[in-house]
């Protein structure tokens, strides 16, 4: 070998060392998202069980963001063209929306074979649902102490003579008008298109009984801890907390209102292609799985009640859990972002102001 | 050439340098106040293109004008109660030797540092159902039954009058530390009781501190937002809730900021109208 071959191979080597030296180096500041949630125990739940695994195995970094309420933000970062965000984890109806109005990348399905695998209602074209969680009737186990005579329906929310008490729904249409329709007697298979004049006929009924329309799920909470309200219409996961503080409450999965938030890409997201991989991670059914071990919310992808992850005893608490969903309604957002949902929640304030 | 006085080139002098110490806080007012309403203003007439449906909407639509008649008439209530509660706290504070005064004063502003969620969270715990002033008039045996103060249109005043009761007692405050005491003295010495001297002489000269404390409390109440939200029962919908509705339900901001620019022009015929009675300097807190 001359001498100047070996300089030539020194060379080669010691770029191509120094080359493999950097790369997970720069492959790690290059890939990088932004993800964003709703903060809360919510996204702390997440981060120990989908975000932190899903950046450690894509070796990529993510960096978070929560806002209470995404949606007017999603569409002002898209309406500069150049949003800083990159996958929102949103109510599944913002992504529907979003993804009418063009301000959502199209998702390939071919590369995020973890949401390809999961049941067409739980996806879209621009969003794969990432959590469930659930309107629930929820009571106080100080005024129904017995189980037997305790609310199960919201026929039994609506009977104000063989359930006196007083009662709280969510200052929303969403979920009330549905628990509206289950009352007057509309099976939970059977409910959309909703019929929105039956509905809100059948609220203005109870709406005398009604104490309070809560708007926050603290609220919901503390109005049936403090023995504000008897019965109400919440969020099973704020129910679910009381009773492991030793409150006396209860809730039933029975006529729930089984809604999901989902996660989607805004147009023209800085960083698109770690997106979608970050996606395919995030519906991956061990991380899945992993959710529920840290708060009251139930996985999207079915699979991972198969992983074996979550304890039996768990799997029963859980909203999306196959026994839990199938006595409850699965709602619709396709309806919300109809014209017709849109006009329903445009009467809802009216409904709520007289 | 004429020559220039040089005292024309001073007086210019100095004020290019007033303006130049002026200048950060025009640049401010100008970038986060001016451009920001200006552009509110432009979208409230965007949809597509120049329409006038956001406004349409709001004067064809009972929802805003229950909104609206629900928030002035609370902006009214709350103003009144401020100045019936704050008044003689404020001539109080005025009259009282040290350290009285500065007592009676930390009392209004301690809670003025707290935060209004904090405040509204407190005053659940003292009137839900099972709060403390339910529970008290109960165990006296007044009432039998729970009074309904909270979760309402009282609840919203109640709480709203308690996080604005500074902004009336403070100017109040100030204005009546200035009102000379000889005047009063000299009034009793003319043979004047102390209510005649009072109403003909501390009253008006008190009014510049009882305007600027209506005029404060009054337009902050507008745009109340989180008091009307937790402690309004959901049927309390004042107008921000509205504005702030708009943005979620309707996919252009004109929606929400039609909602504001109505607001803004109904509170300067407002204060146009209140300023023909009372001039505008005395409105803004000087004799």
């Amino acid at each position: 070998m001359t001498k100047r071959s070996l300089t030539f191979a020194t060379a080669c080597a010691t770029a191509g060392l120094s080359l493999a030296l950097l790369s997970p180096l720069t492959a790690h500041a290059a890939e990088q998202i932004m993800f964003v949630s709703q903060g809360g125990a919510y996204q702390k739940a997440q981060t120990i069980a989908i975000l932190d695994p899903a950046a450690k195995k894509l070796g990529i970094t993510i960096n978070q963001d929560s806002v209470p309420d995404a949606w007017p933000i999603m569409r002002s970062q898209v309406a500069t063209g150049k949003p800083t965000w990159d996958v929102v984890d949103v109510a599944t109806n913002f992504c529907l929306r979003g993804g009418e109005q063009g301000i959502l990348e199209k998702l390939d399905f071919s590369k995020i074979p973890n949401a390809a695998a999961m049941p067409a209602e739980y996806r879209s074209d621009y969003s794969i649902a990432y959590e469930f969680y659930s309107s629930v009737l929820g009571y106080s186990l100080k005024k129904f102490p017995d189980a037997a005579t305790a609310p199960k329906t919201w026929a039994d929310f609506w009977d104000v003579k063989k359930f006196p008490g007083r009662r709280a729904l969510r200052n929303n249409p969403l979920a009330t008008l549905e628990a509206a329709l289950m009352a007057d007697g509309v099976p939970a298979d059977k409910l959309y298109p909703l019929d929105v004049d039956r509905a809100f006929k059948k609220l203005e009924e109870i709406k005398p009984h009604i104490t309070v329309w809560w708007t926050s799920g603290a609220q919901s909470a503390q109005l049936l801890n403090d023995g504000e309200v008897d019965m109400v219409m919440a969020w099973n996961g704020r129910i679910s907390a009381l009773t492991k503080e030793g409150a006396k409450v209860a809730y039933t999965y029975n006529q729930g209102i089984l809604q999901s938030t989902s996660l989607c890409v805004l147009k023209g997201a800085p960083n698109l292609s770690t997106a979608i991989k970050f996606l395919n991670e995030a519906v991956d059914p061990i991380h899945q799985a992993n959710l529920p071990l840290h708060i009251d919310y139930g996985p999207a992808n079915p699979k991972a009640y198969d992983t074996g992850v979550i304890p039996a005893a768990r799997v029963g608490e859980l909203p999306s859990a196959p026994n839990n969903a199938k006595v409850q309604a699965l709602m619709s957002y396709a309806w919300w972002t109809s014209a017709a949902g849109e006009a329903a929640e445009k009467r809802w304030l009216s409904f709520s102001q007289k | 050439m004429t020559a220039i006085d040089p005292s024309v080139r001073y007086r210019r002098r100095e004020q290019g340098l007033m303006f130049l110490l002026a200048s950060p806080a025009v640049i401010v007012i100008v970038a986060l106040v001016v451009i920001p309403v200006g552009w509110l203003m432009t979208q409230s007439f965007y949809d597509n293109g120049f329409t006038f449906e956001h406004y349409r909407r709001i004067f064809t639509e009972d929802v805003y004008w229950r909104s609206f008649t629900l928030t002035f008439r609370i902006a009214l209530i709350v103003t009144v109660m401020t100045l019936i509660l704050g008044y003689p706290v404020a001539y109080a504070a005025a009259h009282v030797k040290r350290p009285w005064d500065v007592l009676i004063l930390s009392f209004v502003i301690l809670p003025f540092w707290t935060s209004v969620l904090v405040r509204a969270y407190a005053w659940l715990v003292l009137l839900q159902r099972t709060g403390v002033t339910n529970q008290m008039l109960e165990g006296l045996g007044l009432i039998t039954e729970p009074l309904a103060l909270v979760h309402n249109e009282l609840g919203t005043i109640i709480a709203t009058v308690h996080i604005l009761l500074p902004f009336m007692v403070l100017p109040l405050y100030s204005t009546m530390q200035k009102i000379p005491r000889e005047l009063m003295l000299a009034g009793a010495s003319l043979g004047g009781g102390p209510l005649h001297s009072f109403l003909r002489i501390f009253l008006p000269l008190s009014l510049p501190g009882v305007v600027a404390g209506l005029t404060l409390v009054f337009v902050l109440t507008l745009g109340f937002y989180i008091t009307p939200e937790l402690l309004g029962g959901g049927r309390t919908i004042m107008i921000s809730m509205v504005v702030s509705r708009n943005v979620e339900l309707y996919n252009e901001w004109g929606a929400a900021s039609a909602v504001g620019v109505v607001l803004l022009v109904a509170v300067l015929a407002i204060f146009m109208a209140v300023g023909r009675i009372i001039p505008l300097d005395k409105m803004l807190g000087q004799k």
